[in-house]
């Protein structure tokens, strides 16, 4: 049925044909009996990777296959949420290996973006606890692949944003816990340079993000606040806890009730939220022990928080850049106190070494930040592409929806191997998006 | 743990139905045609859940085999959940009896068919409860949707009939109006979102109105409202009305 679908960033919006499925026999007719699509999850990526003239609609998809408790492996059609896997796993004392700053993405997604964590540095992206995967395939096949078989449909699955085929099946391993609970510490940054050193300081710790203030200039430029966590152990955890350690957190949501008029957010307000947020910590240093919800989804506790940008929307804007770049990272925190184009919402983190055909992470300082979409916006994250490309960077595809495909060409690696597997499994395009389109990988 | 057999487990609201059960430890047993299908759900609810689940071969309009299916089951379950049905696009049902056919088997007389049996047995044990998914397109015939509407209409009068008979053998009889609801069924109509639920609710209801014995459930309380305004309206215009 054609009906107006925006991501996350309701940023574009576009007109869909959504087809939905639940069991196997639906697919060789949903693949034949339509034109070009791209799967959909739950539409958390935020710009176009997942809007295409078809959508497949995978939420449908999601059922638990299998579940090893012994040795936690776990198996699961590819429209089952995270939120709905950690119900699972949690109370058997088991974690996501990787989780994204959401847990309201699909697995499916999750794969196809090959998502990353605050433990990046640690466990790299999601795709290195990936057993195996089942694939559609355009000509109708579903092909199994895993890091051992057809090598080269895992590689470029991983990161290849539905690009191969509609994800079906995903085998991945778990993370062992014995408790539903983060020891946190948070420690306050004065500047850019404390932040980078905190982070070399505390690289043992498994999680670790910083808030960063991107409008402060002079000598607090780069303020910021170093977020750490390590998974507790029951002798962590408080007498009234220790009784029942992996018990799930309640469910306490609120939802965001309307799209705010987008003037609210301007230089002024994120200037005094910035403030606010930094000084609530008094103390340079904070330890405590806090439940997993708010330390790895604190925004998912305001459903629909994406209406806080209005409805003309917004873009998230995440690149990376090498670690020996760091003058790159100032020069783009130069750019963006300089032009007051502040973000509530931006996230500092070094990522691990990671090699892969087509995912985004690499070893580095990866930001992330938020802007609403208004004039002047899109030439504005045009310069900070230049420089990104210049630092031998590259930009997070799973939240873009602007890139100029010459950017992207030149600074992601790989992308002859990866087209030419793409051309192996979707000869004619079948599966694409807008994404992929506007990126020049499938126009023909 | 009690035990829940849900009539036509494939469809997108019996499986809302089946996960809102295990969720609160029904154990399940589940029948459709071509059940091997229904694998992955059995998985899903054992996992998420802890309940024992196990499928079962049932058509619908086989009915000369519902008292040996019924009768060959593991257990005879606590509650019994008719979900299946089938929506034909009016016109086609309009011009071939073969769909008009199908509608009526899938809406009322396969029904009726595997309910008789089953009311013969929870009254003979004076317990049980049966719920039956029936439609608000059956509270009063339109002409773009009146042969699925008909067929609802007479599963509506056989519900009511049936919780009369069973009333004193305490066994409760609840008959399901869902509004929109979106599913497989639907997914070809523009529904207004607003009035529209989505399964995961119709599962969510269906279980409270067996845990309050209600009789007569609508899913989104103003269809109740929206039924008795459409339902007051004079024959003498309704029949000059597009609807």
């Amino acid at each position: 049925m054609n009906k107006k679908i925006a991501n996350w960033g309701n940023y574009p919006v576009a007109v869909c044909d959504e087809i939905d499925f639940s069991l196997e026999e639906q697919l060789l007719p949903l693949i034949q009996g339509s034109g070009p699509a791209i799967a959909r999850g739950n539409g958390r990526c935020y710009g176009d990777a997942s809007l295409s003239e078809t959508t497949y609609s995978t939420l449908k998809y999601d059922k638990v296959l299998a579940f090893d408790t012994q040795n936690g492996l776990l198996t699961c059609q590819a429209g089952i949420t995270l939120d709905q896997v950690l119900e699972i796993i949690v109370p058997m004392g088991w974690f996501l290996p990787v989780t994204p700053g959401t847990k309201f993405i699909t697995l499916g997604g999750a794969v196809a973006s090959d998502v990353h964590g605050k433990n990046h540095h640690v466990d790299g992206a999601f795709s290195s606890h990936i057993a195996d995967i089942d694939i559609l395939v355009a000509d109708g096949r579903v092909i199994n692949c895993s890091p051992e078989f057809n090598i080269d449909l895992f590689e470029a699955t991983c990161g290849g944003m539905g690009l191969t085929g509609l994800i079906l099946r995903v085998s991945f391993r778990l993370k062992k816990i014995e408790t539903a609970y983060i020891r946190q510490k948070q420690v306050k940054a004065a500047n850019l340079e404390e932040i980078i050193s905190l982070f070399e300081q505390y690289r043992h710790y498994t999680y670790s993000v910083a808030w960063i203030d991107c409008l402060k200039k002079g000598k607090d430029f780069g303020r910021s606040i170093l977020i750490l966590g390590e998974h507790a152990t029951v002798n962590e955890l408080s007498n009234k806890r220790q009784s029942t350690p992996l018990l799930l957190p309640d469910k306490k949501q609120i939802t965001f009730p309307v799209n705010l008029p987008s003037f609210i957010l301007n230089m002024y307000t994120v200037r005094a939220f910035n403030f606010l947020y930094y000084h609530k910590n008094i103390k340079r240093e904070i330890n405590r022990v806090v439940s997993y919800e708010p330390f790895f989804y604190p925004l998912d506790a305001i459903l629909h928080w994406n209406k806080g940008y209005g409805k003309n929307g917004f873009v998230q804007y995440q690149f990376v850049i090498p670690l020996e770049s760091r003058k790159g990272l100032i020069e783009i925190l130069t750019r963006i106190s300089d032009r007051g184009m502040g973000s509530f919402l931006a996230v500092l983190k070094v990522f691990g070494k990671q090699q892969s055909m087509i995912s985004f992470p690499m070893e580095g300082y990866t930001l992330a930040l938020d802007f609403p979409v208004r004039n002047g916006l899109f030439s504005f994250l045009d310069e900070l592409d230049r420089i990104v490309l210049n630092y031998g960077g590259r930009i997070y595809l799973s939240k873009d929806a602007r890139m100029n495909p010459e950017i992207f060409w030149n600074s992601y690696g790989n992308l002859d191997r990866f087209m030419e597997t793409i051309r192996k499994y979707n000869p004619d395009y079948k599966f694409r998006s807008f994404l992929s389109d506007r990126l020049l990988l499938t126009k023909n | 743990m009690p035990n829940v057999l849900i009539l036509g487990a494939s469809s997108d609201m019996a499986v809302a139905i089946a996960r809102s059960f295990a969720r609160n430890k029904y154990d399940l047993e589940l029948a459709a045609r071509r059940v091997s299908r229904l694998e992955p759900l059995k998985s899903d609810l054992m996992i998420r859940y802890g309940v024992n689940v196990i499928l079962v071969e049932f058509d619908a309009a086989d009915t000369s085999h519902h008292a040996l299916f019924y009768h060959s089951l593991l257990v005879q379950a606590d509650i019994s959940i008719c979900v299946f049905g089938y929506m034909p696009d009016q016109h086609s049902a309009q011009q071939q009896w073969e769909e008009t056919e199908k509608t009526i088997i899938s809406n009322y007389s396969g029904a009726v068919s595997i309910l008789n049996i089953i009311a013969e047995d929870y009254e003979k044990k004076k317990q049980g409860t049966i719920v039956g998914i029936s439609s608000v397109a059956g509270l009063r015939g339109r002409q773009s949707n009146y042969i699925y509407g008909s067929a609802k209409a007479g599963f509506i009068a056989y519900l009511s009939g049936l919780r009369n008979r069973l009333y004193p053998a305490h066994v409760g009889v609840i008959t399901v109006l869902p509004g929109f609801v979106r599913t497989r069924m639907t997914s070809g109509l523009k529904l207004p979102p607003f009035l529209t639920a989505d399964p995961a609710e119709v599962g969510i209801a269906v279980f409270e109105a067996v845990r309050k014995k209600t009789d007569i459930i609508y899913v989104k309380w103003f269809w109740r409202w929206i039924m008795m305004l459409i339902r007051i309206v004079p024959e003498a215009i309704f029949k000059k009305l597009k609807m």
